[in-house]
């Protein structure tokens, strides 16, 4: 790999060395997807990051068809899905899993028939070999917010996971804070999708944020370790996958899982 | 009957819920220094009452507050798991107050020691704290911000009589110390009896009100708990 790296160099601007701009985007996210996911697991919602992303392939497919950003149709569908689940969450607060797992499994089906031929294994397993500079820009500035907003509502966010009561008794506003908190899953989920693909995401939520969970015992360690982890999986696998030319997606969320069995052996 | 010292008024309260009753046609009021206890059976209302007094939930009537008390509010249901990655410091400054105040305040829960602040319960996670520590932390929690009334429901759910007793003896040492007005609720009359001056039982309506030696004859404890009541008191006889 270093032979590799170092004709690139010799060649290119490192800038737009695929490989680096492979990492920073892959990093990123992870970063991003750790830190989501630790809240995800304080919210008792780990499976949910799984199940909307399977919304994002209709979304894709539309994008697709009609030649826009997929970063679009996927964020355009999943905000749709947030959306509903945000409305059964404070309509019923009850767990509509049931109707959320049909919904999710139908959208799936629904994806898969329209997505072009050609396109669907990358939306099904992404593919980050294929990015370029639009991405490194979408990526930077979603990051940019999700980690703003989270500084403006973890709080609340919190809060509400301990006591919905105690939260609400102190003037925050659950239900704004948990749509917030939905849409910038949303829109992490769409980012990842480029890393992981529709079937991996999930795990690129939880997995880390579980791992940070087993050796935390306050939540600052807790989501700060979450998004080390999820930044050092992707920076892992990306690496691993380039070395051995496999597919990155899945190197990720491995390379995730072994930091989580790890992390069992120190578990507090 | 209301004097200048009355800081809530609440007159035909009602709260429905999808246009089923869940509380209607309550009067009472609060005075300055009142422990008032709230009893009833399960389901009768009694925590949707705490929510109307906060302004959470849409009601008819009056609740009318002496404008800018503080009211500080410990809820029934808390979700703090063993596993969950939150520890007591980072809880408490969720007050945002500062680390000055927030020592100030266990320490008039009664964790005194400052070694043991600092190194064992500050840092500790608070899923691991036993039921009559989290209580602790639970009241120091409600006073960190000195307030003038505080609203707690069934703050001892899950803890056993002995500890029971300990946490509602330093309610009353706080409250004759600070002066501070406490509304409860409990299912355990014999704390109503012990601490509270006044009493309210509900189901859904308002069953009897005044003081606890008085109101809570035989003839309202079985129109409020039916056949519960008979078990209920035996169960604590058994206890002591």
């Amino acid at each position: 790999m270093a032979e590799k790296l170092v004709s690139i160099n010799t060649n290119m601007n490192t800038i737009t060395n695929p490989l680096f701009l492979q990492l920073i985007v892959g990093i990123l996210i992870g970063i991003g997807a750790g830190y989501l996911g630790s809240f995800m697991i304080l919210k008792r919602m780990s499976l949910v990051g799984d199940v909307i992303s399977h919304v994002a392939l209709p979304g894709i497919a539309i994008a697709l068809i009609f030649k826009i950003n997929p970063f679009l149709g996927a964020f355009a569908a999943l905000f749709l899905a947030i959306l509903g689940i945000w409305f059964l969450e404070i309509k019923t607060e009850l767990p509509s899993e049931t109707l959320v797992g049909i919904f999710f499994a139908l959208s799936l089906a629904l994806g898969i028939l329209i997505t072009p031929e050609p396109e669907l294994l990358e939306a099904l397993f992404g593919d980050i070999t294929k990015i370029g500079l639009t991405d490194v820009f979408i990526t930077i500035t979603m990051i940019a917010i999700i980690f703003f907003t989270m500084f403006r509502i973890y709080r609340g966010l919190t809060l509400s996971v301990v006591s919905k009561q105690l939260a609400q008794s102190m003037g925050i506003n659950v239900s704004k804070i948990s749509f917030l908190f939905l849409l910038l899953v949303a829109i992490i989920v769409s980012l990842g999708l480029k890393v992981t693909g529709i079937f991996l995401m999930g795990a690129l939520v939880i997995v880390p944020a579980a791992a940070a969970k087993n050796v935390s015992i306050s939540l600052a360690n807790f989501t700060k370790l979450a998004a080390l982890f999820g930044g050092i999986s992707a920076l892992g696998g990306i690496l691993f996958a380039s070395y051995l030319n496999l597919h990155p997606g899945p190197i990720v969320v491995l390379t995730s899982g072994i930091i989580f069995l790890i992390t069992l052996l120190f578990k507090k | 009957m209301a004097n200048q010292e009355t800081i809530l008024i609440v007159e035909n309260l009602g709260v429905k819920f999808d246009n089923n009753e869940v509380l209607k046609g309550l009067n009472f009021f609060v005075q300055k220094g009142d422990v008032l206890a709230i009893v009833g059976p399960n389901g009768a209302g009694k925590s949707v009452l705490f929510r109307a007094l906060l302004g959470l939930i849409p009601y008819s009537g009056k609740i009318q507050w002496t404008p800018g008390l503080k009211i500080s509010y410990a809820p029934q249901k808390f979700n703090i798991d063993k596993d969950l990655p939150l520890s007591v410091e980072e809880f408490l400054k969720f007050k945002q107050k500062k680390r000055e105040e927030i020592i100030n305040a266990l320490k008039a829960v009664g964790i005194t020691d400052e070694h043991h602040i600092e190194h064992h319960i500050l840092k500790q996670r608070l899923g691991w704290l036993s039921g009559g520590q989290l209580q602790r932390i639970l009241i120091a929690w409600s006073i960190l911000d000195n307030p003038d009334v505080l609203l707690f429901d069934e703050p001892t759910a899950g803890i056993d009589v002995g500890g029971e007793e300990t946490i509602y003896n330093l309610l009353k040492k706080l409250k004759d110390k600070r002066g501070f007005t406490i509304l409860l609720i409990s299912h355990d009359l014999n704390i109503v009896y012990k601490y509270a001056n006044n009493v309210i039982c509900i189901n859904k309506e308002m069953i009897c009100y005044g003081e606890p030696n008085s109101v809570l004859d035989p003839a309202s404890l079985a129109k409020l708990y039916g056949g519960e009541a008979g078990f209920y008191k035996h169960e604590h006889e058994h206890d002591h």
